[in-house]
């Protein structure tokens, strides 16, 4: 399986002379693969949140011109609905959770020089380019983009007369078929490298919990995505060539889709949320200083919670029309998801617990997330309970529910690993003062946005409504709107920051050394940023757990994964 | 802000006060919860910050005696949840499962961008001369069961009443199966809560509850001859 050193240094002289092209663009390099991801995904995540801010805009003070913009009509609405949504989850939370850090950490965290399949990994970021070239295009042909709900319900998605849009409609699906095809591809990589690669003495259970909760959600993403493909090819049939698989004048069932969307859906949003949950799980440590609490029954709970992800689908069809018989059933699976994420959350808590905690960025962004999951946890109990669903479901607070939930693992988990491995990538240092301004304007308008939308969600404003003043028993709430979208706009503005600390550090920041927060994973014995290859002649080998952080061993409150003891080795 | 139980509209239902209920219950389980785990998060980061010359306990979390700590707040986690969903059953069953005889039976059909709410008439038959369908408006009397039919002829809609805690999707193809008995007289919107086009938002009816003599005049009225 492992290459000898020699044979590998081979390999790099001849590698070392790539040209621009090589290095930049098509490169087989997972760190330049996972770059050319994280930059895809930036991309897309600014025009995700400009679409929300006109959405905002038009829900505070409907049909006001936005400024920039224009007016916003019923159909631009729902295509900034469907296309934010759209966005957000499979252009913004996959790439860069999914593709950008899976990529960087897998091999660098394993000990391994690239991923076990290199071509097949650049073709899987190309495709996704693709897939992002694809649905940019829908947003400019005749019809405009795909206006069904990023849950592209039929018949509303399945034909062309419901909504004005046809072009749009067939993109939306082109642009997702790539996608997961791009994704099918990075996780086979995924699953093949973390198996086969892994250094000597990185056994299963040494690998970092991060590495862990990516390769359950690539588990998690293969084993939910076929079924999607299937009905994503029963829709386009549909639409293109007149099948009936949906429609119920020829004899199909429009259940049907929802079925097969969500038995992917829910899956997939722990495909987002896993790996942010990793990437706090590894930031945690190393900045409490201790190890983290329960590491075996974390990994447990990770695949318990995966499994259990599988048999909740239902619950969010509770008033879909499915045989109502079906709800407490899929009530009490989806409670029992609580469980094992209970566990988790308290883990990290407890890793604090007698620590002796330092407040850097990341760990900043860490504690955010923890502090905001708790949120978005808990009024996941709303939705998952049946009876109060009757009154929750297609109300903003789901919507309040699930950016608890997502936001809070793209941005708060983004951002805690983003600030956490910005010098491994990137070779320098970001300015900790600008970091420190970014949470917390985040953290504060982030809850000035979304908080209110419970309050609004409860008093019964329903999703996807293009004009609250429509209806009588929203007028009075209506300040909530004005609320949110100052607070959206704001929290776009906290933004500026951000964009100002990485494009100084990449221009002048300082070079940062190789292990800067004094960190024990095996990535941090390499380079910053590492070469081609990661290591130089010889690859570290591994004699303990990630989490070795003020061991009574040594005298340091750091012991890496790859030191040899004179005495015993745990 | 944080009292969300004063944010629910007015309730006019039957089982709207125990599907408020449930609300409340996990209202409070949660609030409970997020004081309860703030707390513990928000005092170990001041208890355990990094001061000069203390080194962190190492603790890996791995022996019984220490899991405990968290175990037994996941198995209160666990107790909670099946409480949520045995008092949540019913609940559910009242609502959306066996549903109470009644007198009236009402036809609902969505269609981009409207209601047609069909009454079978005086013979309680429907497909008889006597129906009669109005568009975007539903007349009950208080203090009836009412029974809906509901249908769609085109896209997904949703038939949504805020007050009355009801909320039922209408599928094309399929007839479903709805019922409430409303409380108090009054006018009361009826959203559609399902994305359905572009005149999804927009799309409502009224809800006409009228004492019993009102209800009868307003029948008198659209049937004279009866």
């Amino acid at each position: 399986m492992r290459e000898s050193g020699a044979a590998v240094l081979d390999v790099h002289a001849h590698h070392a002379e790539r040209g621009f092209w090589r290095t930049y663009v098509f490169s087989t390099d997972h760190k330049m693969i996972g770059k050319q991801y994280l930059s895809l995904g930036l991309f897309w995540a600014v025009v995700g949140g400009l679409l929300a801010h006109v959405m905002r805009w038009q829900l505070a003070w409907p049909e006001t011109a936005v400024p920039g913009w224009g007016e916003v009509g019923p159909e631009t609405y729902n295509v900034l609905v469907t296309m934010h949504g759209t966005i957000m989850v499979f252009f913004v939370a996959m790439p860069i959770l999914l593709g950008a850090f899976g990529n960087f950490l897998i091999p660098l965290m394993i000990g391994a020089r690239d991923m076990a399949f290199p071509r097949l990994n650049m073709l899987s970021v190309w495709v996704f380019a693709l897939a992002s070239l694809v649905l940019l295009v829908s947003f400019f042909i005749p019809g405009g983009a795909a206006s069904a709900g990023w849950t592209g319900y039929p018949p509303l998605s399945a034909k062309a007369e419901y909504t004005g849009v046809n072009w749009g409609m067939d993109l939306w699906i082109l642009a997702h078929a790539l996608e997961f095809a791009a994704f099918l591809m990075g996780g086979v990589n995924y699953l093949t490298t973390a198996i086969a690669l892994r250094v000597p003495g990185m056994t299963f259970f040494r690998l970092p919990l991060v590495i862990w909760q990516l390769l359950t959600a690539t588990t998690l993403f293969l084993l939910s995505v076929g079924p999607l493909i299937a009905g994503a090819v029963m829709l386009l049939l549909d639409r293109i060539i007149g099948t009936h698989f949906y429609a119920a004048e020829g004899g199909g069932d429009p259940l049907l889709w929802q079925h097969l969307f969500w038995f992917f859906g829910h899956p997939e949003v722990y495909v987002i949320l896993l790996p942010a949950v990793g990437l706090v799980l590894d930031v945690l440590p190393v900045f409490a200083r201790k190890p983290i609490f329960g590491y075996r029954w974390i990994i447990y709970s990770t695949i318990a919670a995966g499994g259990l992800s599988f048999i909740v689908w239902a619950h969010h069809m509770f008033v879909s029309g499915m045989d109502p018989r079906l709800a407490m059933p899929f009530s009490i699976t989806t409670i029992l998801i609580s469980v094992p994420f209970a566990f988790i959350m308290f883990a990290m808590i407890a890793t604090l617990w007698k620590g002796s905690i330092r407040f850097d960025t990341p760990m900043l962004w860490a504690l955010g997330f923890v502090a905001m999951f708790i949120v978005g946890g808990l009024t996941g109990i709303f939705n998952g309970s049946a009876p109060a669903d009757i009154y929750i479901s297609d109300t903003y607070f789901v919507v309040a529910h699930f950016h608890y939930t997502l936001f809070s693992s793209v941005v708060f988990g983004g951002f805690a690993g983003f600030y956490f491995w910005f010098p491994k990538m990137f070779g320098r240092l970001l300015s900790e003062p600008l970091g420190k301004i970014h949470f917390w304007l985040t953290l504060v308008f982030f809850n000035v946005t979304f908080f209110p939308l419970h309050n609004i969600g409860l008093a019964g404003m329903m999703r996807r409504i293009a004009n609250p003043l429509e209806y009588e028993f929203l007028v009075p709430h209506q300040w909530i709107n004005v609320v949110a979208t100052v607070g959206g706009m704001l929290l776009l503005a906290s933004q500026i920051p951000f964009v100002v600390n990485v494009v100084w550090s990449l221009l002048a920041g300082k070079t940062a050394p190789k292990n800067p927060w004094g960190a024990n994973t095996l990535e941090w014995t390499a380079p910053s940023p590492p070469p081609h290859l990661n290591w130089g002649e010889t690859l570290p080998v591994v004699y303990r757990g990630a989490y070795e952080y003020s061991s009574p061993e040594v005298a340091e409150d750091w012991l890496p994964q790859d030191r040899t003891l004179a005495a015993r080795s745990r | 802000m944080l009292n969300w139980m004063r944010w629910l509209p007015e309730n006019v239902s039957t089982y709207g006060g125990e599907i408020d209920g449930i609300i409340a219950l996990i209202y409070y389980v949660t609030l409970a919860w997020f004081f309860l785990t703030l707390g513990a998060f928000v005092l170990f980061l001041i208890f355990y910050r990094r001061r000069p010359g203390r080194r962190a306990t190492y603790v890996q979390g791995d022996r019984l005696r220490e899991l405990a700590w968290i175990l037994v707040p996941v198995l209160i986690v666990l107790i909670l949840d099946f409480w949520i969903d045995l008092r949540g059953a019913p609940v559910w069953a009242k609502v959306k499962g066996q549903m109470p005889p009644a007198e009236l039976t009402i036809q609902v059909t969505a269609k981009q961008f409207n209601w047609e709410i069909l009454y079978p008439g005086p013979d309680g038959k429907f497909g008889t001369e006597d129906d009669r369908q109005f568009d975007n408006e539903l007349h009950v009397p208080v203090g009836k069961p009412v029974r809906l039919v509901l249908k769609s002829k085109d896209v997904i809609h949703s038939l949504f009443s805020p007050n009355l805690r009801l909320k039922q999707d209408m599928v094309p193809g399929r007839t479903i199966p709805a019922w409430f008995e409303a409380t108090k007289p009054g006018k009361y919107e009826l959203p559609c809560a399902e994305l359905c086009g572009f005149g999804h938002s927009g799309m409502k009816a009224w809800l006409y509850v009228h004492s019993p003599e009102e209800y009868q005049k307003w029948v008198k009225e659209q049937w004279p001859t009866s």
